[in-house]
């Protein structure tokens, strides 16, 4: 396999040529926030989060879903992203009902750490406010609507870890949501394994372990990857 | 079917059409069919049978003629008439006139149901695509080889090279018609260039390797021009489908419909059947060695179905979402073989380029679009409905002599092309040419091919609300910046039709609207909010007049 050697906001990256720009930038410590992404995941550029400007390309691309090339030249921390990497998070705070304080993610959770990042300090769009509910029908696990980005996670985790594809989406635009199964309660499902990998790949409060506080409720992600990577290498110890 | 039982037949065909005196044809298409066309076809056919008139004049069922506004239509030509004469044409037929009708063939028309063919409707356009619709039975292949069908295949898979096919094409400058205008050669070379992968996934035929999908989904609302297309001349789909399996070398085609187009689906399927009987799809076509075959995928009816990497997904039979591209489909499609996508008009143009040829083509149109563009026309004018004319045509020929213009009363405002991804272009524009460039200039789209007139009384924010809406509940939700950011946009819209907007709130709009368009995943978001930009930028002040100052609106 050949390597390539790019620039990530001028500085000389080199990378294997079945990278991405998420993976090279990475990689050269360059910090890019991003929702939908999880190592070990097919990644499906839904977030937006990680949009880059590449030189001589008009459209902004997903690091996550682009491929790196010789002599590409990258950006990731223009004025420009910075405004709408903000306008996405304020978009995502005012989808659904997040609210911190009562949250069992709160202080770990993604969508609040990439808020912070991006410096939202206040969110210029009317909330949608949507009445959605609460399933604890799982005898270990909970799923909260009102949290839930549709980043996917839970689906891909489910459907490419585990093998169950417990999770998939139901409906369009801003009425679309996951459902267990055929639009069950989780706890009738009959494909769900309660593994709780989905509980590990959920990036915030939305999917969560029962009776846990909120200090107990750190997820380790990094399993994920170590599983992915066991299977496809064949590789089996850490 | 040789070449020479295609001749054979051809000319069997032509010779039982001359020894008609008249032809009589009655649109089956959508909406006169709707109206009970069939009955007056069945009602003038006995008519004729009773005075025994029958073995005289023809009638037959034709696909739309395109002035659907004014059906049932009947169509009376005698054999003999002049070329440059138009034939007789009766509008709002009921099947109680057939008596009438049948009764004035040969002598003086029924002028009591007479349409005028006169006005420049008739005379200004351009068929290429619409040639048989509204001439030929759709559920014949033999009335379609009657009309030099298949010729066109004949000459490719006998005289030309796959190559020269593609050469053919990319010199003719057809440019896809499916909304963005992407050189059609060029996307063929490309798929006939690209390798299928080494492993197939492919479930159903092992040796397709490359696929050809003809995209009939025609989501805009609204539009339904190809919907006529297959309606009214399916095996013109076939035909073109068969010609790009052969130059980009795939084994297996699929026509995408939605599911609301029944007719369609029932035309285009009983088109596959008799093609396949005759030899035309299948193994060895026409004695060639060529194989190819087409099935027809329903869709549900999403408007993001439409979108390419979506629509492979939903044939594959999964959710109808699109994904990031690159890999195209050109590279990586249908079960990750390299394939080819085209819109239904395109297909239809590609038989008769081969047949007459790229020069003949590239000879209509503008320097970088040529040929014709099925347009549907509606909103305020007088002749609704489909018609077709050469690139480079007039916004105001089309508007005030085709459309014959607005009703009484009304003024001209502007008029909106592209649909829920297009722009609405204002009167200091009307005689600007139509092509993509210029279209694209004044901030729309030439689209799949909508066209909507609208009057003084127009409410332009209202207009944008409207596609809002659309765009809105039509996002698959699995971006941000289109699931909420057309949400919000909606919401701010909504906010100042109702005079509770702020210019503040007309700001964050803006923003919105560009942020939305850079960031959105697919095409559906990315252009959601085109109708906004292009009502903002030459309506401005009728937003500006809904505003109240800061500290008067209601929260
Ligand atoms: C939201 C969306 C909807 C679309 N709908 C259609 C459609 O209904 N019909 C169509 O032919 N192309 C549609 N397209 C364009 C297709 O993705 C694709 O570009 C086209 O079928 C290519 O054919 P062409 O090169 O012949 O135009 C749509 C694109 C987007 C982004
Ligand atoms: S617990 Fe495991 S099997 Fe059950 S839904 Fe979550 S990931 Fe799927
Ligand atoms: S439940 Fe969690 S992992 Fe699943 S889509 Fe929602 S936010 Fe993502
Ligand atoms: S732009 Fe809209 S339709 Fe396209 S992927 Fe994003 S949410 Fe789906
Ligand atoms: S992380 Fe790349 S789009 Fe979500
Ligand atoms: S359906 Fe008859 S004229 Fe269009």
């Amino acid at each position: 396999m050949s390597a390539k050697t790019l620039t990530i906001n001028g500085k000389p990256v080199s990378a294997r040529e079945d990278e991405t720009i998420l993976d090279a930038a990475r990689d050269a410590g360059v910090v890019m926030p991003t929702l939908c992404h999880l190592d070990g995941l097919t990644d499906i550029g839904a977030c937006r989060m990680c949009l880059v400007e590449v030189t001589g390309i008009n459209k902004l691309l997903p690091a996550c879903t682009t491929r790196v090339a010789e002599g590409m030249e990258v950006r990731t921390d223009t004025e420009q992203l910075r405004k709408y990497r903000r306008m996405t998070v304020e978009l995502l705070f005012a989808e659904r009902n997040h609210v911190c304080a009562g949250c069992v993610a709160n202080n770990h959770c993604e969508l609040q750490d990439v808020g912070i990042a991006v410096g939202m300090d206040h969110v210029r769009y009317d909330y949608l406010f949507p009445k959605h509910d609460v399933d604890l029908t799982h005898t270990q696990f909970g799923m909260d609507q009102n949290r839930c980005i549709l980043c996917q996670r839970c689906v891909r985790v489910c459907d490419e870890i585990e093998g169950a594809h417990t999770w998939d989406v139901l409906g369009r635009g801003v009425k679309a949501r996951v459902i267990t199964d055929l639009n069950q309660p989780w706890g009738e499902s009959l494909s769900c394994t309660s593994c709780g990998k989905c509980v590990m790949a959920c990036p915030t409060g939305a999917i969560f372990k029962l009776g846990s506080t909120v200090e107990e409720s750190v997820k380790d992600r990094s399993k994920l990857a170590f599983l992915k990577n066991a299977r496809d290498k064949k590789q089996w110890v850490m | 079917m040789t070449p020479e039982e295609l001749d054979r037949t051809r000319e069997r065909e032509q010779a039982a059409d001359a020894n008609f005196e008249h032809h009589v044809h009655v649109c089956v298409g959508t909406a006169c069919e709707a109206l009970g066309s069939e009955a007056i076809a069945k009602n003038i056919e006995s008519e004729l049978k009773a005075a025994g008139r029958d073995g005289k004049i023809k009638v037959r069922c034709v696909g739309c003629p395109g002035l659907c506004a004014l059906g049932p239509l009947v169509e009376v030509e005698a054999k003999d008439k002049p070329a440059d004469e138009p034939a007789t044409l009766y509008q709002y037929v009921k099947p109680e006139d057939a008596k009438e009708i049948a009764a004035s063939i040969g002598g003086a028309p029924a002028t009591r149901l007479q349409a005028d063919t006169r006005q420049p409707f008739f005379t200004r356009q351009t068929k290429i695509v619409l040639e048989n619709c509204g001439r030929i039975d759709p559920e014949r292949i033999e009335d379609y080889i009657a009309a030099d069908g298949f010729q066109a295949l004949e000459k490719a898979l006998f005289e030309m090279e796959p190559q020269e096919v593609i050469d053919e094409i990319s010199k003719s400058g057809l440019r896809g018609r499916g909304g963005a205008g992407f050189p059609t050669g060029l996307k063929w070379a490309t798929v006939a260039k690209s390798n299928s992968p080494a492993v197939s996934r492919v479930p159903d035929d092992i040796l397709a390797r490359k696929f050809v999908i003809c995209n009939g989904d025609e989501g805009d609302p609204g539009a339904f021009m190809d919907r006529s297309t297959m309606e009214g001349d399916p095996f013109r789909i076939i035909e073109g489908m068969l010609l790009a399996g052969y130059a980009v070398g795939a084994g297996k085609g699929y026509v995408y419909v939605r599911a609301e187009y029944p007719l369609a689906v029932k035309r285009l399927r009983s088109a596959i059947r008799q093609a396949q009987r005759g030899g035309m799809l299948g193994a060895n076509i026409m004695g060639s060695g060529f194989n190819f075959d087409i099935d027809v995928r329903l869709g549900a009816g999403a408007f993001v179905c439409g979108e390419e990497t979506s629509l492979i997904a939903s044939i594959e039979g999964g959710r109808g979402t699109p994904r990031p591209r690159p890999p195209f489909p050109a590279e990586s499609g249908l079960w990750g073989c390299p394939t080819l996508i085209n819109n239904v008009e395109t297909m239809a143009n590609i038989a008769p380029i081969i047949r007459r040829g790229a020069a003949w083509f590239a000879g209509i149109g503008t320097e970088k679009s040529k040929g014709t563009k099925v347009f549907a026309l509606t909103g305020q004018v007088n002749n609704t409905g489909l018609i077709e004319v050469p690139m480079g045509i007039s916004l105001r020929e089309i508007v005030f002599d085709i459309g014959g213009g607005l009703p009484e009363g009304r003024s001209f405002k502007a008029v909106q092309t592209g649909g829920p991804s297009g722009g609405c272009i204002p009167a200091q524009y009307l005689d600007m040419k139509v092509d993509y460039e210029s279209l694209a200039q004044v901030g729309s789209i030439m689209g799949s091919g909508g066209m909507i007139v609208m009057d003084d009384q127009t409410d332009m924010v209202e207009i944008a609300r409207f596609f809002m809406e659309f765009c809105m509940e039509e996002s698959c939700g699995k971006c941000v910046p289109c699931r909420v950011g057309t949400a919000q946009m909606h919401g701010l819209l909504t906010r100042i039709s109702e005079g509770k907007a702020t210019q503040a709130h007309l700001d964050t709009l803006t923003e919105l609207c560009d942020m939305v368009r850079r960031t959105s995943l697919c095409g559906l978001g990315q252009s959601a909010p085109n109708p906004v930009l292009s009502t903002l930028r030459y309506f401005k002040s009728e937003y500006e007049s809904k505003l109240v100052k800061d500290g008067q609106h209601e929260r």
